[in-house]
Formats: C-alpha cells, sequence, structure tokens
C-alpha cells in the first residue's frame, strides 16, 4: 500500500473507532452504575469501574421488586403490537406500493400528518374513549394505542420494502390464476421477510420505551410496563440509582437483542426500496 | 366470484367493483385504527384548545372561543419555548444529519468486521428515550459522571460543574443526548441510499478524472437529496415534538432555559392540569409544523422537477 493510502485507511478506522466509542460509553456507564455497591456509588463516582463489583442490585430487582411483571407485561404489551402493527403495515404498504387509486395522496397525507402533532394533545381523548370500554388499565389498550401510533411509520417502511421488488412476479402468477391476493401472500410476503423483520424490531423497540401513555393509562402495578416500573424506583425507593441502573440494564436486554438482530435488514430493505423509487 | 358468461369483452361489472376496491380492503385495517385513535382524539384535542378544561375541576368545561390564544400571545413564557424550540430541534438536526451522515459514508466502505461494528454504532436507537436521559443526566453530573471533568481538563469548563444546571450551557445536555440517541436513524437511512447508488459511476467519475471531493459533489450528494430532504423533514417535526429528553434531564430548567414547546405543552397538562390551554398550545405547534412541512415539500418537488 501507498503511504497515503495507509494514511487514509487509519483515518477511516478511527474515525470509526470514535464512533465505536461514543455509542457505547453511554450504555458502558449504565453497567458500572448497576454493579456499583452502594457505599461507592458517590465515592467512586467517576471511577472507571469500581474498586469493589456487586450484583446485588440486580438481586434486588430480579426477585425482591415488582420488576418480573414489568418485564412480561413490556414483553406482551411489545410483542403483540409489533406483529398487529406488522400485519396492518404490510397491507396498506402493499396497496400504497402496488395500487393507483384516487385515495392514496390522501392516505399519505394523513400518515404524514399522524407524525406531526405532539401526542400530548391525545392523552386526554383517548383515556376518555377507552375508559367507557374498560381498555384503560388494561395492556390491550396500551396495544390498541401503540399500535396506531406506529403503523404509518411501519407502513411507509413496508412500501419501500415491497418497492424493491420487481411487479413482474405477481404479474406472472395473476397470469397463471392466482388473485392478487393469494400472489400477495404466497410470493411477495416472502420476499419480505428481512423488510417485516425489520418491521417487527422497529416497532418492536418504540413500543417497549414508549412512557406517556403507559404512564397515563395505567395505573397500579399489574398492567404497569416497565419503563412506568423505573419511575416507581424513583419514588419507592428514594431513587435508588443502583436498582434502578441495573433494573434499567435488564431492560435493555430484549431491546438491543431485537435490534441487533435486525437492524441489517433495515438497510438491506431500504436499499432494495431506494433502487427503484 | 367471476362471471364467467358474461358476453362482454368489458371486465363484469362485479369485478370491476372489486377491483377498484381492492387497494382500499389493503388500507382498511390500519385506516380504520388510525382514524379511530388518532383522528378523532385529535379533534376532540383541538376542540379542547376552545374550551376551558381543567382536571379535578368540577366546574370546567365551558366553552371559551379564542380566550387561550389571546392568554397565549401574551404568555412570555411560550415565546421563549418557541426560540428554545428552534434552538433545539435546529442544532439537534444539524448534528445528528451531519454525524449521521459521515458514519454512513464511513460504513458504505467494505472493511473487516463491518457488520459488527455496524451493530454497535446503531444501538444508541433501541434505548428507551428516558433511559437516554437519566443516564446522560449521570454523565454529566461532576459527582457521579465523568464528563464535566473531562470538558475542564480540555479546558472548555473554568469548573468541573454541571452545565445542566448553568443556564447559558443548560440546553447542550439534552441536545448532546439526542445527538447520540438520532444519529443511528440518519445513518441507517442514509446508508441504505448510499448503496443503492451505482458503482460504475463513481468509476466512471475516476477515469474522467474526477477527484473525491467532486465525485462526493456530483454523484453522492444529489443522488442522496431526495432521502436527504425526506429523513430531515421527518426527523425535524419528530425532535420538535420530542419532549422526553429535557423533561428528564433538565425539565425545562434551569430558569426555562431549556424549556420548549413541548414540554411546556407537558408541564401545562400534567403538573397544571389545564388540559384546554395544554391543547391550544399543542394546535399552535401543528400548525407551524405543517407550514414547515408543506414548504420542505414544495422544496423538495421542485427539486425532483429541475432534476
Amino acid at each position: 500500500m501507498r503511504p497515503g493510502k495507509l494514511l487514509l485507511t487509519g483515518a477511516h478506522r478511527g474515525a470509526i473507532l470514535v464512533y465505536v466509542v461514543f455509542a457505547l460509553f453511554p450504555l458502558f456507564w449504565l453497567l458500572k452504575v448497576s454493579v456499583t455497591p452502594n457505599d461507592l456509588l458517590y465515592s467512586e463516582g467517576v471511577r472507571m469501574w469500581p474498586s469493589r463489583t456487586t450484583f446485588e442490585h440486580f438481586d434486588f430487582v430480579i426477585a425482591h421488586s415488582a420488576f418480573p411483571t414489568f418485564f412480561k407485561n413490556s414483553l406482551i404489551v411489545s410483542g403483540a403490537t409489533a406483529i398487529v402493527v406488522t400485519i396492518l403495515a404490510s397491507l396498506s404498504g402493499y396497496a400504497l406500493s402496488r395500487f393507483s387509486f384516487k385515495a392514496k395522496y390522501w392516505i399519505v397525507a394523513l400518515m404524514l400528518i399522524t407524525q406531526m402533532f405532539p401526542l400530548v394533545m391525545l392523552v386526554a381523548p383517548i383515556f376518555r374513549m377507552l375508559s367507557p370500554l374498560g381498555l384503560t388499565n388494561s395492556l390491550t389498550g396500551l396495544v390498541i394505542v401503540y399500535s396506531a401510533f406506529n403503523v404509518p411509520f411501519a407502513t411507509f417502511l413496508m412500501q419501500s420494502f415491497f418497492d424493491g421488488i420487481p411487479k413482474d412476479l405477481e404479474e406472472a402468477a395473476m397470469i397463471d390464476g392466482a388473485t392478487q391476493f393469494v400472489a400477495f401472500r404466497q410470493i411477495i410476503l416472502p420476499l419480505t421477510l428481512p423488510g417485516i423483520a425489520a418491521t417487527l424490531g422497529f416497532v418492536f423497540t418504540a413500543a417497549w420505551s414508549e412512557l406517556l401513555f403507559a404512564l397515563m393509562l395505567i395505573s397500579g402495578n399489574d398492567a404497569a410496563t416497565f419503563p412506568v416500573g423505573l419511575l416507581t424506583f424513583v419514588s419507592k425507593f428514594s431513587v435508588d440509582f443502583g436498582q434502578m441502573m441495573a433494573a434499567g440494564v435488564l431492560a435493555l436486554i430484549p431491546a438491543c437483542l431485537f435490534f441487533l438482530l435486525i437492524q441489517r435488514y433495515l438497510v438491506q430493505g431500504l436499499t432494495a426500496g431506494a433502487v427503484k423509487g | 366470484m367471476m362471471h364467467q358468461s358474461m358476453k362482454q369483452n368489458r371486465p363484469p361489472l362485479r369485478k370491476r367493483i372489486a377491483d377498484a376496491s381492492e387497494p382500499y380492503l389493503y388500507s382498511a385495517p390500519a385506516l380504520i385504527l388510525i382514524v379511530a385513535v388518532m383522528l378523532v382524539p385529535l379533534v376532540v384535542g383541538i376542540s379542547y384548545a376552545f374550551r376551558d378544561i381543567q382536571l379535578l375541576n368540577p366546574f370546567s368545561g365551558g366553552f371559551i372561543g379564542l380566550d387561550h390564544f389571546r392568554a397565549l400571545s401574551q404568555d412570555d413564557a411560550f415565546f421563549g419555548a418557541l426560540r428554545n424550540t428552534l434552538w433545539w430541534t435546529g442544532a439537534s438536526v444539524f448534528f445528528q444529519f451531519t454525524f449521521g451522515l459521515i458514519l454512513a459514508l464511513l460504513l458504505d466502505k467494505p472493511f473487516y468486521g463491518r457488520g459488527l461494528v455496524q451493530a454497535l454504532v446503531f444501538l444508541p436507537w433501541a434505548v428507551p428515550s428516558f433511559l437516554a436521559g437519566l443516564n446522560w443526566a449521570w454523565l454529566f453530573n461532576p459527582v457521579i459522571g465523568p464528563l464535566p471533568h473531562w470538558l475542564y481538563a480540555l479546558g472548555l469548563l473554568d469548573e468541573p460543574h454541571n452545565i445542566l444546571s448553568d443556564p447559558h450551557l443548560a440546553m447542550w445536555g439534552p441536545i448532546v443526548a439526542n445527538v447520540w440517541w438520532g444519529i443511528p436513524f440518519f445513518a441507517i437511512t442514509l446508508l441504505a441510499a448510499l448503496q443503492a447508488i451505482p458503482r460504475d459511476l463513481y468509476e466512471a467519475a475516476s477515469i474522467d478524472g474526477a477527484g473525491p471531493v467532486q465525485r462526493f459533489m456530483s454523484i453522492t450528494l444529489p443522488f442522496l437529496a431526495p432521502t436527504i430532504a425526506i429523513t430531515v423533514l421527518l426527523r425535524t417535526v419528530w425532535i420538535s415534538n420530542f419532549a422526553d429528553l429535557i423533561v428528564v434531564m433538565t425539565n425545562g430548567g434551569p430558569a426555562d432555559r431549556t424549556q420548549i414547546v413541548a414540554s411546556y405543552i407537558f408541564t401545562q397538562a400534567f403538573k397544571r392540569l389545564d388540559f384546554g390551554y395544554a391543547s391550544a398550545i399543542a394546535l399552535v405547534l401543528l400548525v407551524l409544523l405543517l407550514v414547515y412541512s408543506m414548504l420542505i415539500v414544495l422544496l423538495r418537488q421542485t427539486m425532483l422537477n429541475k432534476g
């Protein structure tokens, strides 16, 4: 290699390293606080790693708090939301990708506008709507609300994935006598599996971290999701940061696992869409 | 379903109706959900802006016309929040976009371990926003976080104090957290757009003697322009509505220096329980964002027409 090229490669790897450190350092700090014993929390507050580590915070959170319930509720809500949204968004994304019809621009405009208003504005009306239906303080209510919030962006995402698949495929199937829906289900959907994985992951992480509506629609521990649960650490135990961070670390695990699995499909799927659009 | 016995060449009526309604059937479930859970509450929420809605006050609920908007036009805290929103949104989008674009360009080059690096640098996106806020608040606290000491060592701070309680610097705290959290979004979408650019264009340009800067300006940027326009639009709208980090890290303080419109709405609704006034502010924000979006869409349209 020529020295100029070597220098360039070095700069490239160096810049990458800076990004990796910047992305991971706050997560490292979270982990560090969660294993620091309470008596060292402040005295060794700025050390890179405490002189003693402990798992007592994790122990407490798993064995003596309502955290496992929160965790289970969050898994149910986020999983159900991800599945519902992905099914609805596949259908509507397919409609936007394959058909040209009169209301198309209105649908796109409607979905864009939903991205624009402060969701805080909806808290009181939604509460009043769901309350007589018995859907406040229930996981089902949360799934419905989160599904509606995530469908517009997921539709655009799925549309871009469908745009990447040539139309000839289902046209050939339809000449052979299949209806468009059969062609969609049996030919197009299997080809969009990476896109479906990406949408599932995207919605799962979004629902996993939602706090505002979880806080407003749910009262009581039985149906609380983990973001609300984290806040109870603030009030109940006069901000026990070690326990809170331990709960935070545990809560990060599913979201991060999901995200690690799907992030490359996200780039792949969007690339395919961009080729055509 | 099909009437094979029909004599005309035109498809039978039932089939034509079925064909015409097909896209609506696909989009109906999503639309019904959006209309029921977002649009209807939005209309109700807008009506609150013209009513006196205070939780815990049983005598409220009456129609008061434009009173909220009159109060709003004299509310200095609101105009301060509007200025802060511009600053917060502008700086966040600018840095997220710039660092996101650089990251996308770095990841576009093949290298050993790229898959792993990509997974790691995109990870902040998966962190729940309020947890990110809490964690960054720790990092900025001189007793338990290293950042003030590093900034002091670099000569950026006179003493290692908490910038979140410094009126002149406080806004930088949430902005840094937001940049950390939002870089992956830009990097993912821009990387996807970059990988869709045909490689032979670059080869042809190199043969014609174009340098790296020239290639970037005349191939990469024009190809990215539509993606840039739409992602910047979406992010700007999201970030101006995004109060989580500010509520968690500074709660609008010190002295309202980090209060943005979105967090001000939050304060009005959940601290003062004045949903009417909160809805009026939210409506103003919505109108501003709509106007902004239309300008961007027009700009994009003229750009596409030129290209």
